[in-house]
Order: structure tokens, then sequence, then C-alpha cells
């Protein structure tokens, strides 16, 4: 018996087919939509709000009672410090991590229950990190409501983004590379540093950049710990005229962010103040966006001479 | 001193030559894990001669060829029993006592798919040096040419050798992986079925090149074309299923292998 459609029939399952094609196609559309529109729509209201309050004033000058005199100088400069801070001690930590994880560490139950966790640690919510970094750094390490501690504590949030990305990076070099350089009697670091560490750079650079863009607009962690939100003076400045040139006094300096100075004139009456947190809000979004920028760049380049 | 031992070889095409030993496989088992992959393996390898391993997929040919230079310590749960000895000193290439690396630093391995690094030209050809501590430029340099000579490649890249090695095709960058192999004067050169993700063109430059290689060095090569082992290989092992089956002068094994399994494999009735 001859059972294969005649090609009336199979042209006609083809049309029934393609009709679910089309409705998923919808369907994305719409669901891409949503997220884009939204985005659209936020962005626009804080530029009608924003734009008249943007000018160079308002990046020079401390906060103030009035608003048309507020400025968001102390919280771009707190919020540059913290993230030096942030990258700083999360970088080295996170890809030394990763690389041992890698690399080092013994394939047993242990590894893989640091493993798990390390996963897990991503999404913890960030008041959890504040109110560790709270007992830990600012009192049982007597950092106080410092940048320092600050720092240390977006740090530690960003950490497993930063491992998990350094491990992706890593996991993608193939293993014909590694076997490539032992079989020429390299020893594991040479290995690493030799070879692993500059090929896995851009996905480190990436993660560590997609960190620092989420750890920028952090307010909880930040307020637990003890930021101030009004403050009218900067911090000590690390690059100094006479010797030793460089200082670290700053680290121990009272701070703000953008992303409370932004909560704490939301939080106000007067509509002009809605008008400066808006303004803000467009800064921490520029800088948020060039990060992203710059971490698509140096991706696209970096990525240019590594190919297997 | 160790005497290196002479022994005489009854191989149809060379009777009246005498071949050097440079390696001994004796009673060698390979584990991986709970799976035993090869079983009683003795062999010997001649100086400045080619050796193939033949054998149908997963008989353990390349098993073989990765236990003379301890590729599989980068494995956790292989075991190895039996020796690999490597004359003139003698040493037991699988004693846990020898270091691996030490090991690599006097065996070199081209693999299967060409493995350029993502550097240089020049820097693939250096990497062995600069691993044993080599940084005087003029002696870098001349190594790189030597080894890229060595590797029928320097004509073809010596005016660009700041290029990256990817820019090469697979065939010219597979004898950049021999060249950066030979850059370090190893004592026995491994090749992991080197022409098998080769065009035919590649392949033959390559099978030239490892006839011209075989005056200077000795080598072990696994393939899985017969043709390949006949036209290369001065020795060749058939293996079957973790044993070896037969080994002799590469015409023996082609023209009247003693063994009715070789036989089979060769005549294409098998495999």
């Amino acid at each position: 018996m001859n059972t294969a459609p005649s090609v009336a029939e199979v042209r006609a399952l083809i049309v029934k087919h393609k009709r679910w094609d089309l409705a998923f196609a919808v369907i994305g559309t719409l669901a891409l939509m949503v997220g884009i529109l939204t985005f659209v729509a936020l962005f626009a209201d804080m530029l009608i709000d924003g734009m008249p309050r943007l000018n160079y004033d308002f990046l020079t000058s401390f906060p103030s009672r009035r608003p048309e005199q507020a400025g968001i100088l102390s919280a771009w400069v707190g919020s540059t410090l913290v993230m030096l801070v942030t990258a700083v001690a999360a970088v080295p930590l996170g890809v030394a991590a990763a690389i041992y994880l890698e690399e080092y560490a013994p394939k047993n139950w242990v590894t893989e229950i640091i493993e798990v966790n390390v996963t897990n640690l991503a999404g913890v919510p960030s008041i959890v990190y504040g109110l560790l970094a709270l007992g830990l750094f600012v009192y049982q390490f007597g950092l106080g409501q410092s940048i320092l501690a600050a720092g240390l504590t977006l740090a530690l949030l960003i950490l497993p983004v930063v491992i998990v990305a350094t491990r992706e990076a890593i996991r993608s070099i193939p293993s014909a590379i590694r076997e490539g350089a032992y079989a020429l009697g390299a020893t594991r670091w040479q290995m690493v540093s030799q070879h692993i560490l500059p090929y896995s750079i851009p996905g480190i650079l990436t993660g560590v950049i997609i960190g620092m863009a989420r750890a920028i607009g952090e307010t909880a962690p930040v307020i637990t710990i003890g930021a101030l939100t009004f403050i009218a003076f900067l911090p000590p400045t690390p690059i100094s005229g006479a010797f030793p040139f460089l200082s670290f006094e700053w680290l121990t300096a009272p701070f703000t962010v953008m992303p409370i100075q932004m909560f704490n004139w939301t939080s106000r009456p007067e509509a002009a103040f809605q008008a400066n947190a808006a303004a803000a809000g467009l800064v921490l979004l520029v800088m948020t966006l060039s990060m992203n920028a710059l971490a698509i760049y140096l991706r696209y380049k970096l990525r240019k001479n590594i190919q297997w | 001193m160790v005497a290196t031992p002479i022994v005489e070889v009854t191989s149809a095409a060379n009777p009246q030559q005498s071949k050097v030993l440079k390696a001994e496989v004796v009673d060698l088992n390979f584990h991986y894990g709970s799976v035993q992959a090869l079983k009683g393996i003795n062999m010997p390898l001649y100086e400045k001669h080619v050796t193939a391993l033949i054998g149908p997929s997963g008989c353990g040919k390349s098993t073989l060829l990765r236990c003379f230079n301890r590729m599989h310590d980068l494995y956790p749960g292989n075991r190895y029993e039996g020796r690999i000895k490597l004359h003139p000193d003698d040493t037991n290439l699988l004693d846990p006592k020898v270091d691996p690396i030490e090991v690599r630093m006097r065996i070199s391995m081209v693999f299967q798919k060409p493995n350029p690094f993502p550097k240089s030209i020049y820097e693939n050809v250096a990497y062995g040096l600069r691993v044993r501590g080599v940084s005087k430029r003029s002696v870098l340099d001349d190594k790189v040419e030597e080894a890229l000579s060595g590797a029928a490649l320097w004509g073809e890249v010596k005016d660009r050798l700041r290029d990256l090695a990817f820019n090469l095709s697979g065939g010219q960058q597979q004898r950049l992986c021999i060249a950066r192999a030979l850059a370090t004067d190893p004592e026995i050169l491994l090749f992991d079925e080197p022409t098998s993700a080769l065009d035919p063109i590649a392949t033959a430059s390559i099978e030239e090149l490892i006839g011209d290689l075989k005056n200077k060095i000795t080598i072990l090569i696994v393939t899985h074309n017969m043709q390949q082992a006949a036209r290369v290989s001065d020795f060749t092992a058939y293996m079957y299923i973790g044993e070896l089956v037969e080994f002799d002068a590469t015409d023996t094994i082609f023209i009247k292998p003693k063994n009715k399994q070789t036989e089979d494999y060769i005549t294409g009735r098998f495999g």
C-alpha cells in the first residue's frame, strides 16, 4: 500500500505548518517589543524630566538644599572611587579562584560543592551582602563607613559574576591548546600564565565589566554599610604634588554614590528635586552604557587575534 | 656508561642493516580508570627510523603513542604498568619518579588536528625554547629558522614571521606544529594521525617531510591509513583491542604477514 501523501496533501500540510512559523514570529516580536518599549518609555521620561537640569554646573556642584544649585559632584566621584576599589579587589580574586577551579582543583565532591555554591552566590540578594559587609568590614575589620568598605562589599557582590565569566572563558579554550603546551614541556603555571590567561582575557573583561555595571547601580548594600546621603566635600585626592605623590587616605573617607543621591532626591516632595534625580539617572545610565560599550569594543578587538 | 644495545632485525627489506634501539616498550599495560586499554605490549623503537602503529579504531594505537610523552598524566584515573625504556640512558619513561615534564622535554609530539597557539608564527616555533628558559634573541632566531627549514616551511613564511599562525593554511599549520616540535631537538617525534585533518596535497607534503626527518630523528606515527603506513614507515605494528598482534619491518607486514588477523586487516577484509 502506498502511504505517501499526494502533492496536494503535502502542499496543504506545509501551509498548515507554516502558520505556526508565523504565529511564533508574531509572539516573539511582541515579547521583544514589551521589553524594548518599556525601556524606551522610561528613558524618554527621564530625558524629558532631567535634560533641562543636565549641565556643567550640575556635574561640578555638591548637593544643596536649593534644588537649582544642587549637583552630583560628590556622588559621581564617590561612585568612580568605589568602582575602582571594587575592580582592584574583585578581578584578581575572581580570576585566581576561577583558574584554580578550572586548572588546579582535583575533581572531587569538595570541588563540586564549591562550584555549585559559587554559581548560587550570584543569586544571593544584594542586601544580604550589605549585612555581611556591615558586620565584617565595617565593624569586625574596623574599616568604618568608608570607600574601602563599600568597594569591598560590591567586590563580594560581583565576585561570583567574575568567577563564572572567567571559568566560561577558560573552558572555551580547546584542550588541544593545553595539550600542545604541555607536550612542549610546559609546567602547569607556564601553561596557565602563557596560554590560559592571555586567551581568556576577552571573556574575563566582559564578565568584569558586566559585573561592574551591575555594581555601580547597587543601592541597598551601600546604604546598609552606611553611605551618607548628603555630603558636601570630596575625599582626599589620591595624587599629591609632594612625596610620596600617592595617597590612600581617600580609602577611609566617607562617601556617597550615584544611586543613593538619586534615591535621596526622589524621596523629597519638591518637583525640582525630582528633575535632579532624573538628571542624575541619565548620568548613571550613561556611565553604565559606556562601560558596556567598552566591554563590547574590547571583546571585539582582543578576540580578533584569538582563533582556534 | 650504558652500552647501546644493537639488535639485529631479520627484515626482508634490510637484512644486512643493523638497527640501533632507541626505545623499548616492555610489558606495558595501561588503564583508563577500570578499563584496560593496553595489554602486555612489547615493542622496540629503532633510532632514525619510522615506526607506524596501525589498527582499527579503538585498538589503542593513540593510547600507546601518548604513553611515550606521558600525556595520560594530564587526566585523573589513568594508570601505567610496565616500562618504556629510553636509550641510551635506560630511563623508564613511565616511572612515577620521572617527571612527565622531563619526558616531554625529550620527546615531542605532533597532534591529529593542527593546534597552533593563537600567537605569531615565530612565537609558536620559539615556545618550546622559551619554556626551557631560552630568551636570547640570536639563539631564538637561529633555532626558529632551523626548525622552520626542517619542517619545509621557512621559504613560505620567512617574510611574515610576525603574522598570526592561524592565517596559514591547514597543511602549513601542521608543518608549523612540526617545526614547533623540532625546535627543541627532541630525541623522538610522535605523530598522532598527523594528516587526518588535511587534504591530499598537504598530506603528501607531510609524508615527504616525515621521510626527510627520519634521517635525523626517531619517529613513531599513528595512522588510520594503511597506504600511509606503507609509504612512510620502516617498521609497522598492528594492534587490535589493546594488544600488539604483530610487529615487523613494514615490507614484511604488508607483503607476507605472519598473522592471519594482520593479513585480513591489511587486505581490507576487516577493519
